[in-house]
């Protein structure tokens, strides 16, 4: 299909299915070109030249390079603002603002522990690298308080940022995809009412399920 | 009615809010959370923020958490007035505003953070700063100035050749960070230093500066 939109990396990168999630909310068709980061191909100038940190994943729209899986998610939803999924990234300042607050959230409080725990518990056994067991026990603490505090905020709200699904609740599904069906931690999320609900519903959504298809091995 | 921004005049993320706000021009009344007497697990503050961190900004109805979400609808709200922080005019700019601050997020922030935590936040608690976290955070923050630096010499600021939301959002702990003995980070690559200096020559980020007393009283 000709398009106009590339995304760099493999799916299974937490950062890639996080844009890969958001194209096909918004009925985006894009092309995936494979970035073979086992041969450094990622740390290659011509790769650098569109992200400089040489990581995954990068993105081209008509030419327009851009980077950061959050940032791209944001410029496709106002990119395509009147296509998919609206309400996305909000239809007005408000919403916009209140998706932002818990996108930040995500970010800054979900993000850092559970990164930890999917790099040690679901990729370090397949790269066969010791685990670091204190690393684990400190982030799963953390993540309990973060999840905490989302189980309360979803007993007020269908998801995150309100009563309808958004980038917020998107954002999450990488890692927590990871933690739930790859590690011995799903239970933080199931056993929490709320949360649990919130994740069974916002992961059986069929742009997720598109993602999950494309990461098992071919 | 006048903005309240709840948060402390020394802290890096209150500051950052404090500096869009100058920036914009816009009035705000500070309201002083005490976190030593524990002001921000009170009842009434985690009404604000459930994860009990400030700053926290009322705005009539509405309340928002999350430093960089708060600059963000502050920079929207308020894109007539003051400093023109996201490029409302111009959508490929504004996107790359969006990738740069995403860049101090995720790049920046994760290796400048735990560095002033150590030096300046562990005594304040009656801890030794623990070394080898500052040097393995050094070593990163050092390959992220070194894209920077590359960046800077080919255009102004971040995310192009005007100044934005990007370039703020490093103030606060770049600031902190020149007062340990490690700013030759900053100070020995001449495309950042030439941009730390013009970014600090702000009269909005002078005024910030005033109120960053951290470390100075102990």
């Amino acid at each position: 299909m000709a398009t106009s939109v590339k995304v760099y990396g493999p799916p299974i990168s937490t950062a890639v299915s996080r844009v890969l999630a958001c194209l096909h909310e918004k009925e985006v068709p894009y092309q995936l070109i494979p970035v073979n980061m086992a041969k450094g191909e990622h740390k290659k100038p011509e790769y650098l030249k569109i992200q400089p940190f040489g990581q995954v994943p990068a993105f081209e729209d008509e030419g327009f390079a851009l980077f950061e899986s959050r940032s791209i998610c944001r410029y496709i939803c106002e990119k395509y603002a009147k296509q998919g999924n609206k309400g996305l990234y909000g239809e007005n300042p408000l919403a916009k603002a209140s998706i932002d607050q818990w996108l930040e959230a995500e970010s800054h409080s979900f993000s850092p522990p559970s990164s930890v725990l999917v790099f040690q518990l679901a990729f370090a056994p397949r790269m066969k690298l010791k685990q670091d067991q204190g690393a684990i026990r400190q982030n799963e603490e953390k993540l309990k308080k973060v999840l905490d505090v989302y189980e309360e905020t979803l007993r007020e709200s269908r998801f995150l940022a309100g009563d309808d699904f958004t980038l917020a609740d998107l954002s999450h599904l990488p890692n927590t995809h990871y933690l739930v069906n790859s590690s011995d931690m799903g239970e933080l999320f199931t056993e929490r009412d709320n949360v649990g609900r919130w994740w069974s519903e916002i992961s059986s959504r069929e742009s997720w399920q598109k993602v999950v298809e494309m990461q098992k091995p071919a | 009615m006048v903005l309240k921004l709840h948060g402390l005049s020394v802290s890096t993320n209150t500051a950052r809010v404090v500096a869009c706000l100058h920036e914009k021009d816009v009035d705000f009344e500070l309201v002083r959370v005490d976190l030593f007497a524990r002001g921000n697990k009170e009842p009434s503050f985690l009404a604000k923020n459930p994860f009990g961190q400030i700053p926290v900004l009322e705005d009539g109805d509405i309340t928002l958490f999350e430093s960089r979400a708060i600059t963000s609808y502050v920079a929207e709200k308020f894109k007539e007035t003051g400093t023109d922080l996201i490029r409302h005019e111009s959508f490929d700019e504004a996107a790359l505003v969006k990738v740069w601050t995403e860049v101090e997020s995720q790049q920046y922030h994760p290796a400048i953070c735990p560095i002033i935590y150590e030096f300046f936040g562990k005594p304040v608690q009656g801890l030794e700063p623990d070394q080898a976290v500052i040097d393995a955070n050094l070593e990163k923050l050092e390959k992220v100035l070194n894209v920077y630096e590359a960046k800077l010499s080919s255009t102004k600021y971040l995310a192009g050749d005007f100044y934005s939301l990007a370039d703020l959002h490093h103030f606060p702990y770049t600031f902190y960070f020149m007062k340990t003995a490690w700013g030759s980070a900053i100070s020995d690559r001449p495309h950042v230093k030439a941009w730390w200096d013009d970014i600090t020559s702000r009269p909005a980020l002078k005024k910030v500066a005033e109120g960053m007393t951290f470390g100075e009283n102990q």
